[in-house]
């Protein structure tokens, strides 16, 4: 999460102040051109982080864009050709597409709706607790510590008859992970239980930024506890929980590990990245896999831009304006 | 020059670590890296050492182990296939996967002398699954088909037909004793492979000859219907949508149901865990859809390749060779329990006496039907087993439809899988 755009700071405008009472015309063009090769220093020592990061996001972004233009099946080289726009059009008018897109959009609205409230709640706790404080945040933060995959895999084991200790509550015969919805609930249950202390830490970084004398001179006014919550707390805690939603947004967007174990996308559970990766990876069709690449991609932007422009100024490296 | 010299120590390290992937090749001994299936029963790493000894310092065969799921098997190679790795001389390969390797160039043609050593023997239907285009692109390693199992106490004498075997289901639920049929049901392969044996059993094809368009047709339809009704009898498992061959075994071990259509493992699984019932453990040949034509049930089983990117293809063809020879599928047969690809070895005593079944199997295997050849066999079975589930929800002729639409999209690269 480091900020990787902090440019150099205005070292142009100090050294242009500086020697502001010189000379002038001869001044300037001497002064710019210091500026200039402060500029081309600048440029320079974030050349290789330019350079890595072209070839480690836009070249395959840009590898990614273009097999979604051509007929590109590893199983058929010999026929592998320009076709346009026409894998998206197969895409985008494939039921399996909409449905992964539905089902994706279900667990990302649902999950991070349940991870606000609770991760507010975490947050607040953590926040308030007077001891064992460090202990407490530690406690909480254990689920976000444990790779996805191998609690995916602990919460499958928990979910198969006969074999996990979850199963075992429910009434013989039942194998919640065979069925659409329940597969589906237990998706959400792994997402939430694993990413809501990370909702929670991002709250807690926001709560941070409540001035304690606010909440007391509400309370003095006589405002209940409620009041302060959504009157004060909230509104001053805006630009917080927009990070917060933003990023848990993006991620959920694009689950696939918790998907991949527990119903490898069987019974209608599979997500868009699990789409993706089947049309890549199983049916070796790059074309087609690419195509919906680009289009997750797409749909991230969207959420993207649309919670900038919605939420307008509360977006990340925004907040320093307040 | 701290730096320096740990750098040109992590460069011989390096250097001598690449160096040792070759093998001994400094002593002119080539490894030769087979990728297989993880085999538990020690048969396959008996043959690598038997053939390293057999070649007389000409090579060395070293055994890797594949994932144990086919998907990951497949996409382990395909990966490294794709990439041009030139560590893998031998592929282990699904019988359906010949086609697809073969037209993405990954895997060598055989030829000459060691097509004929290869197909010499060799039971005819395994080697249809290794021919693509009418060229030979793979060694049939071991077959496997499915038998019709079933309890003589419930059953005095075994269905010959579908339709006869539900009638005794239902007329066994009706007397309130144990009924089920244990069939694939769940939306994997094995329902694909559950619908091939009965479209070719009706007399039809999933694909035309040259494998460009689908052929499906009526002989589809009656498939379809005939999953349907299984589906909607009492002779259902309530699990049939997610039963896969290991969930039949353990239901006909439990004693639930009368029939079962597996594969040969359930044998001696039976006999290991329920010798009670064992007793009453009876095969028959797998159920026909006419009573006038006999049934022809899907061929599965392993195919040895040679690498496009191999180092050493003579050696590898060879090597081929002797890993299925006659010795060595044999141990496979007797250890690991899986049915051989030469026909010599139906006739052989040690054989036959491990495999009680080893008549029905030869006939199911000599009568078999394959599954649609096509390098896009993988979006074909993904599209027939996501349309025909769950089995009870078939409206005949539009799943049919379906799956007609999809096989031709995929065969196009237009479709999307889900």
């Amino acid at each position: 999460m480091a900020d990787p755009a902090g440019p150099p700071p205005s070292g142009g405008t100090r050294s242009g102040r500086s020697g502001g009472n010189g000379r002038k015309g001869k001044g300037r063009a001497a002064l710019s051109a210091g500026a200039k090769q402060e500029r081309r220093l600048g440029w320079l020592l974030c050349a290789p982080a330019v350079l890595v990061m072209f070839a480690v996001t836009a070249y395959p972004i840009g590898y990614a864009v273009y097999l979604s233009l051509q007929r590109y099946d590893l199983r058929f080289p010999a026929q592998a050709e320009f076709v346009g726009l026409r894998n998206y059009g197969a895409v985008l008018s494939s039921p399996y597409w909409w449905d992964a897109f539905w089902v994706t959009l279900f667990v990302t609205a649902v999950s991070v709706a349940v991870e606000l409230v609770l991760g507010m709640g975490l947050a607040l706790v953590m926040h308030r607790t007077l001891f064992l404080r460090g202990t407490i945040r530690t406690a909480v933060l254990i689920p976000y510590g444990i790779v996805t995959v191998v609690a995916a895999f602990s919460w499958q084991y928990a979910w198969t008859p006969e074999l996990g200790y979850l199963a075992e509550l429910l009434p013989s015969g039942e194998a919640p992970l065979t069925e659409q919805w329940p597969a589906l609930w237990l998706i959400i249950l792994a997402e939430v239980w694993k990413t809501t202390p990370f909702m929670a830490l991002l709250l807690l970084a926001g709560l941070a930024l409540v001035p304690e004398e606010t909440l007391k001179a509400a309370m003095v006014d006589g405002a209940t506890p409620w009041q302060r919550f959504i009157k004060v707390m909230l509104p001053l805690m805006k630009p917080a929980i927009l990070v917060a939603l933003l990023f848990r947004t993006l991620d959920a967007f694009r689950i696939f590990d918790n998907i991949y174990v527990l119903t490898s996308g069987a019974h209608g559970t599979g997500s868009l990245s699990i789409l993706g990766y089947d049309n890549l990876f199983t049916a070796l069709n790059l074309g087609i896999g690419s195509a919906i690449s680009v289009l997750i991609f797409l749909c991230v932007g969207i959420i993207a831009f649309t919670f900038v422009k919605l939420f307008g100024a509360a977006a990340p490296g925004a907040e320093v304006k307040r | 020059m701290v730096r320096r010299t740990r750098a040109l120590v992590a460069l011989t390290l390096l250097a001598s670590a690449l160096a040792a992937c070759g093998g001994d090749e400094d002593s002119g001994r080539p490894t030769l890296d087979w990728y297989n299936f993880p085999d538990d029963s020690g048969a396959l790493q008996r043959a690598a050492d038997r053939c390293t000894e057999a070649s007389g310092g000409r090579y060395r065969i070293s055994y890797r182990k594949l994932p144990r799921g086919a998907d990951g098997q497949r996409q382990q190679l395909v990966r490294r296939l794709a990439a041009e790795d030139d560590s893998m001389d031998i592929l282990g390969l699904d019988v359906t996967w010949a086609a697809e390797f073969a037209e993405a160039r990954w895997i060598r043609e055989w030829t000459g002398e060691t097509k004929r050593r290869a197909t010499e023997g060799t039971l005819r239907v395994p080697l249809r699954t290794a021919t693509w285009k009418d060229r030979l692109y793979a060694v049939p390693y071991n077959t496997n088909t499915q038998l019709l199992w079933y309890r003589k106490d419930l059953v005095p004498t075994p269905p010959r037909t579908w339709s006869e075997m539900l009638n005794m289901a239902r007329g066994l639920a009706r007397q309130g004793k144990p009924h089920y049929v244990e069939i694939q049901g769940a939306q994997y392969e094995g329902l694909t492979v559950w619908f091939n044996t009965l479209v070719n059993s009706a007399g039809g094809s999933i694909l035309d000859p040259g494998a460009t368009e689908p052929s499906l047709g009526p002989p589809a339809v009656r498939a379809a219907t005939i999953m349907r009704d299984l589906a909607d009898s009492p002779a259902a498992d309530p699990s049939l949508p997610n039963q896969m061959e290991d969930q039949n075994r353990l239901a006909m071990e439990s004693g639930v149901a009368a029939f079962e259509l597996n594969y040969p493992f359930v044998y001696p699984s039976m006999k290991a865990n329920n010798p009670r019932l064992f007793r009453h453990f009876r095969w028959a040949p797998y159920p026909r859809v006419d009573a006038g034509r006999p049934a022809r049930p899907t061929v599965g089983g392993n195919h040895l390749a040679v690498s496009a990117h191999s180092r050493h293809p003579d050696l590898a063809f060879e090597a081929a060779l002797c890993l299925r020879n006659r010795e060595n599928q044999l141990t496979a047969a007797l250890e690991g329990g899986l049915p051989p690809t030469l026909r010599a070895l139906y006739d052989e005593p040690a054989f036959r006496e491990a495999y009680p079944f080893s008549e029905e199997v030869l006939a199911a295997l000599e009568s078999g039907s394959v599954r649609p050849l096509t390098p896009a066999y993988q979006n074909v079975s993904i599209v027939i087993s996501h349309t025909l589930s769950p089995p009870s929800a078939i409206q005949p002729e539009k799943a049919v439809g379906t799956i007609g639409e999809q096989i031709d999209e995929a065969l196009r690269s237009e479709g999307v899988i889900p």
